[in-house]
């Protein structure tokens, strides 16, 4: 059978036209990244990117608004969580990773409120589930964390107190300057 | 003369000056050698559209610096210095410690030859060659030299214990005596036009404009403008010889499976850092012979007294002798660095030759070439006659 390759032409074939065309790619790149480089030390240009890289843990790149991230429970007013261990999330989680604990509430209108509430990150699939099922728009999945790795397994039973801190929430789709991952850490 | 009590006799001046061009073309090489992996670094980055290596810091008075990534040299040196050195079972470890040391020196020693001016009358010392080891024959010293270091692959290969180390050495000895012939064909080429083996004259004789048939032409007796065709061979021979991509088949650097494949820490290094030394040795080689080493188009100093550029004989812009001296110095750092760019940009840009295609393009394209360039430049040295 005759092969497909098509015949090099003569200048091909010489080779040197092609690497001066090579050259000339690699050259443009490298001139115009060396101006912006140079132009951005001096404060001028910020808005076209000499790189493509994102430097990941100091800078962030923006999530969608509508992106699933580490859960979070919500508080009221006076701070206490907006929960009624209704245990609808529990139920309709695919993973089996809520575990909830209710207790009986003070104010009769609210009935009950969780005494615990834990989430076990390492069964969570990041399905939503457990946000579409809330009836009292309790738990939320907008922290923008990602970065849910630890040594200890029981380390991401994450519990009632963890999940209501607000200090480590990044709001979705917000790019802090910069974000320390240390202050994930228990 | 006295100083300090002793009698100062005139060759312990020249020995000063020997020991300080020592020293100065010492620096050059291992700072520039050391530097050019930052060079390859960052211009590999920005051809890439990256940022290149830059999360190595110290921390100096309590502030944080990366300098661009400078620090790399630093932290890489200590990286090769306290890594394992491993020396594979069942070989000789004097061999496998003295190859990379072959191919170091040889890379370094080639540099005794090479001028980085003319020469200069300095007060008291006298008449000093900016040169380490002017030499008669400087250009085939420092061929010979160069050639040595194909033992140290050799060995490299040979002593590893490893069928791969060996394949890699066989493979570098054929790429490296295959361009020689290129390589030494167009150096016949300059001889032919120079006269001489000697840098320093070479480099001299191209300070002139080009005459043929006793007809100034505007362009200066430059080697690329005299041999074209030799200096694009010569220069595609020396990125073979100096073993980086595209023509990487001894090392295999994507895979690291060449001569020095059973090398760890510092060993490596050098390895590699022999690799940048020698690059820096080409490109002051190629602008040695084809791009008239300091000289520029018109600039000549202690013309009738005076320095500066000249334009058709007149003096158009003059300058103290220092100056000019300055001049010419910078001129030829940044013809130096513009081939060590290129040599970069062309490894960041083509993909890897197959070993045939190195053995045809070596054998049956740059040879018969290289030839024709001698029977051209042979016409032409004929019409240079006065």
């Amino acid at each position: 059978m005759k092969s497909q390759r098509r015949e090099m032409s003569l200048l091909e074939r010489v080779y040197y036209p092609e690497i001066v065309k090579g050259l000339w790619i690699t050259s443009r790149h490298f001139f115009k990244n060396l101006a912006l480089h140079s132009l951005h030390a001096l404060g001028l240009a910020r808005g076209h990117a000499a790189m493509v890289t994102i430097e990941y843990p100091d800078v962030r790149r923006p999530s969608p608004a509508a992106s699933r991230t580490r859960h979070r429970l919500t508080r009221r007013a006076d701070g206490t969580p907006k929960c009624v261990a209704c245990m609808m999330c529990a139920t309709a989680c695919p993973s089996d990773c809520i575990y909830i604990v209710a207790g009986e509430h003070p104010d009769p209108a609210i009935e009950k409120y969780p005494v615990r509430f834990d989430i076990d990150m390492s069964k969570c699939v990041f399905c939503g589930f457990c946000v579409e099922a809330c009836p009292k728009d309790a738990i939320r999945m907008d922290t923008g964390i990602v970065e849910l790795a630890w040594h200890d397994r029981r380390a991401l039973i994450f519990d009632i107190n963890y999940l209501m801190r607000e200090d480590v929430a990044i709001p979705a789709g917000d790019t802090p300057a910069a974000f320390k991952l240390t202050q994930l850490v228990r | 003369m006295q100083a300090f009590g002793i009698a100062i006799e005139p060759w312990m001046l020249q020995a000063a000056a020997l020991l300080a061009k020592c020293m100065l073309v010492f620096t050059i090489i291992m700072t520039g050698g050391a530097l050019l992996s930052w060079v390859e670094r960052k211009q590999s980055a920005l051809i890439q559209d990256r940022i290149g290596a830059n999360r190595a810091d110290i921390t100096i008075l309590g502030r944080k610096i990366t300098a661009k990534g400078l620090v790399f040299m630093l932290t890489d040196g200590i990286k090769g210095i306290t890594k394992e050195d491993y020396i594979p079972p069942k070989v000789s470890a004097f061999l496998h410690t003295l190859a990379p040391f072959i191919v170091s020196f040889c890379a370094a020693a080639a540099f005794v030859v090479l001028p980085f001016g003319g020469s200069v009358e300095l007060p008291w010392i006298g008449h000093v060659d900016l040169c380490i080891a002017p030499s008669e024959v400087g250009l085939l010293l420092a061929f010979a030299i160069l050639s040595m270091g194909v033992y140290g692959v050799v060995l490299a290969g040979i002593v590893s214990n490893n069928k791969f180390a060996t394949l890699g050495a066989l493979r570098g000895t054929a790429q490296l005596i295959s361009y020689e012939v290129t390589l030494g064909l167009t150096l016949m080429g300059s001889l032919m036009l120079y006269h001489s083996l000697d840098l320093s004259a070479i480099v001299a004789r191209q300070g002139h404009m080009l005459r043929i048939f006793g007809h100034a032409l505007p362009v200066p007796a430059w080697g690329v403008f005299m041999q074209p065709l030799g200096f694009l061979l010569f220069l595609a021979a020396t990125v073979v010889e100096n073993k980086r991509i595209p023509f990487d088949l001894p090392e295999g650097e994507s895979e690291i499976i060449g001569y020095f494949l059973e090398y760890s820490g510092m060993k490596a290094l050098i390895f590699m850092m022999s690799e940048y030394i020698e690059s820096i040795f080409f490109s002051w080689l190629v602008v040695i012979l084809f791009f008239g080493g300091w000289q520029l188009p018109g600039l000549h100093m202690e013309q009738a007294g005076q320095s500066g550029f000249f334009f058709f004989g007149q003096l158009a812009l003059g300058l103290p002798f220092w100056g000019a001296v300055a001049v010419a110095a910078a001129g030829f750092a940044a013809k130096v660095g513009f081939f060590i760019w290129l040599f970069m940009q062309v490894r960041w840009t083509l993909p890897r030759f197959r070993y045939d295609q190195l053995m045809h393009l070596g054998w049956k394209i740059m040879l018969p070439l290289s030839l024709a360039n001698l029977a051209l430049t042979a016409l032409l040295a004929y019409s240079l006659k006065p």
